[in-house]
């Protein structure tokens, strides 16, 4: 059983300070949807209201079109996995994982059978005699979703709980959540900072920051479509050119930047003559001459990064260096020294409006 | 293990305090010594060795009549040579001190009374300090708590007296309002002693259980809360089982406190009522028999390491966990 949530217009309030601001979004029974954000973006409070451990301020949430207003979190069809996972120390791994089974009042062989049902679920059979000490972070992880998963909840929230792991084990188990999810079919939500996450995982990912849902869509679309400048400088690495558009035609807009006009996909709502900033991702610039959208510069450092090799571009007035992406060590067909021409696709390149950008 | 012990054998080391050096060390080992030996050790096996003597006149001492005996623990279940005090029990009619058992029992009944008087003030208290409270509202509760105790406490008795006595604050209120008709002796019905006592070693309970409480990860109660726990059973399965090895210590020191108390039973007790520090004293003050007297001590002592003990066992915690 999987429910759909539906965040009606919530915002929540703490004193003066705005944590959600008119939330409007409708995740479906079954999905895994992602909330992404930087700390501090509303993130974790929109969980929590979903849990029910925070009343929104104005708004609704509904689970399953049931509205939750005055339901207490004990009562929700939710089960929240904590951001520190919050086993219970003095029981055993089973203990921990029947324990919303021993609430509802179920005996205790029953407990034991369940239990142990979810342990072969999350491959630790045979473990469930241990203490929650005993076990190694990705194996607490996996007892954390047994935890939850065991009271057969209709939506089960995540508030980052990889955040603790270390980088081989988290990718392993963003696989693993992901198999986990299919398998019982629940609604995910997932909270995180780390856009791999949420691209990785999820069927569609809510962009936050500063209580506001900046966009929604699936992960591809939003890396490649981003609605706003802070979505585009948030979600993976890009390069960002300020200036006054010239010109529009056919959803593209011609923009006057430091290296000449530049053209690329319009956002809706731009017109000539407003302030805007083309975003332009490192692996969509190539070497060599172009009739449009071409610029020179000059390599001032690299990183080798393995799978691929991060060039950055010499930039006037000392401004963040244009990133460009090759892939491999470098083919070594670019100059070390002195100017060479670049060049990008105008249907590669995002024109939006200037807005907050993340990491300032 | 970071020391070079060609060996690599286990050897004993002396606690280094920081790297203050051995000498640092032994000085405070030699102090504690010293006050376990001197403070603790040698004045209370004296006090036991004493128990097992005769109560004799001074010339007599080290003489042969100076002999150990059993007649002083003797004297606290039988009494005396010849009274006529009779126990009935189990159909059989035994010789007993009647007067100082009923004392003993009701002593260490009525401690433990107060100490679950205690536990039951002090554990939604401290939990909403630990819990709930933001860190200065916090600290403004635990300065209320402790600014009364700066008052001494024989002036402290005195004032339940005035609160409680049947022309007090309490009695003049309850018979203004109209609760009452008549006066209710809160003294003679011990409700006086048990307020006094409670209140007397209320800190002892409140800072244990608010260390224990304090350093429980609230995400701890919210995930069983999420799981579909009410309350009671937030607290059943989470709540105590984390702070019990505080709730152990609280509530040892406040038993050991309320049965050795002595101003409080002087100051609060009813006419009919007897503690049984108020017999000991008795003993040593009053007829000046230091030997029974020391035995009484003794069984007091003895009573009160059984109760900390079977109240660890309870509470499955270990002296170590006691002590943090």
């Amino acid at each position: 059983m999987s429910a759909d949530v539906h965040l009606d217009r919530i915002s929540i309030r703490f004193g003066n300070f705005t944590a959600v601001k008119n939330a409007d979004l409708r995740i479906e029974s079954g999905e895994f949807f992602s909330f992404l954000g930087p700390s501090g973006c509303g993130k974790t409070t929109i969980l929590r209201a979903v849990a029910g451990f925070q009343n929104p301020t104005e708004g609704r949430v509904l689970i399953g079109g049931r509205d939750m207003a005055g339901v207490g979190p004990n009562k929700r069809p939710t089960a929240l996995i904590f951001q520190n996972l919050a086993l219970f120390p003095l029981m055993k791994v089973w203990e921990n994982i029947a324990f919303g089974l021993e609430v509802r009042g179920i005996g205790k062989t029953a407990r034991r059978k369940r239990a142990d049902e979810l342990l072969e679920l999350i491959a630790l059979t045979g473990q469930g005699d241990k203490l929650v000490s005993e076990l190694s972070g990705g194996q607490k992880q996996r007892v954390a979703i047994a935890r939850a998963l065991a009271v057969k909840p209709e939506v089960l929230l995540l508030d980052e709980p990889l955040s603790a792991l270390d980088l081989k084990l988290r990718q392993h188990m963003r696989t693993e959540l992901r198999a986990i999810q299919r398998q019982v079919g629940v609604t995910f939500i997932y909270i995180t900072h780390d856009q791999g996450e949420a691209l990785t995982m999820s069927d569609r990912v809510a962009v936050m920051s500063q209580g506001v849902v900046q966009q929604i869509g699936a992960g591809s679309e939003i890396y490649r479509e981003p609605a706003t400048a802070f979505v585009a400088s948030f979600v993976g690495e890009n390069n960002a050119l300020r200036g006054r558009i010239q010109n529009m035609a056919d959803g593209f807009a011609q923009v006057e930047t430091e290296f000449g006009p530049m053209r690329g996909r319009a956002a809706p709502g731009l017109s000539t003559g407003d302030e805007a900033i083309l975003f332009i991702r490192p692996e969509a610039i190539e070497p060599g001459e172009a009739a449009e959208n071409s610029f020179s510069s000059r390599i001032i450092a690299s990183e080798f990064e393995g799978h691929a090799t991060h060039l950055f571009l010499g930039r006037e007035g000392g401004a963040k260096p244009i990133v460009i992406t090759r892939p491999g060590g470098g083919d070594g067909s670019l100059p070390s020294e002195g100017q060479f021409a670049l060049r990008f696709a105008p249907e590669q390149a995002a024109v939006l409006p200037v807005g907050e950008m993340a990491g300032e | 293990m970071n020391d070079a012990a060609p060996t690599g054998a286990r050897r004993f080391r002396l606690p280094t305090f920081g790297g203050l050096g051995a000498s640092v060390g032994i000085v405070f080992i030699i102090l504690v010594a010293f006050w376990v030996m001197m403070m603790i050790l040698l004045p209370t096996s004296y006090m036991v060795e004493y128990s097992f003597r005769f109560d004799l006149p001074p010339g007599k001492v080290g003489g042969p009549e100076d002999v150990h005996t059993l007649d002083n623990y003797r004297f606290l279940l039988f009494g005396p040579e010849g009274s006529p005090e009779r126990l009935w029990l189990f159909g059989h009619e035994f010789k007993a001190n009647t007067l100082h058992l009923n004392v003993f029992f009701k002593t260490i009944i009525a401690a433990i009374l107060v100490t679950m008087i205690d536990l039951a003030i002090c554990y939604p208290i401290t939990f909403f300090m630990a819990q709930r409270a933001t860190g200065g509202m916090a600290r403004l509760m635990v300065l209320c708590l402790i600014l009364p105790f700066w008052v001494n406490e024989i002036l402290r008795a005195f004032a339940f007296r005035i609160l409680l006595g049947t022309g007090g604050v309490l009695n003049t209120f309850l018979m203004d309002l109209g609760v009452i008709a008549e006066p209710f002796d809160f003294i003679r019905q011990d409700i006086a002693l048990y307020v006094g006592l409670s209140y007397a070693y209320i800190l002892l309970m409140i800072f244990p259980l608010y260390n224990a409480l304090e350093s429980l990860d609230r995400n701890q109660i919210e995930a069983a809360r999420d799981l579909g726990a009410p309350v009671w059973r937030i607290h059943w399965r989470i709540v105590i089982p984390h702070a019990k090895a505080g709730i152990a210590s609280g509530c040892t020191m406040v038993f050991m406190l309320a049965v050795g108390a002595l101003a409080m039973p002087q100051i609060l007790g009813g006419p009919s009522n007897l503690w049984f520090t108020q017999v000991i004293y008795d003993r040593f003050n009053t007829s000046l028999n230091w030997p029974v007297g020391a035995a009484y001590a003794f069984v007091l002592l003895v009573t009160c390491i059984i109760f900390v003990l079977v109240v660890m066992r309870l509470f499955r915690v270990n002296l170590g966990e006691i002590a943090k």
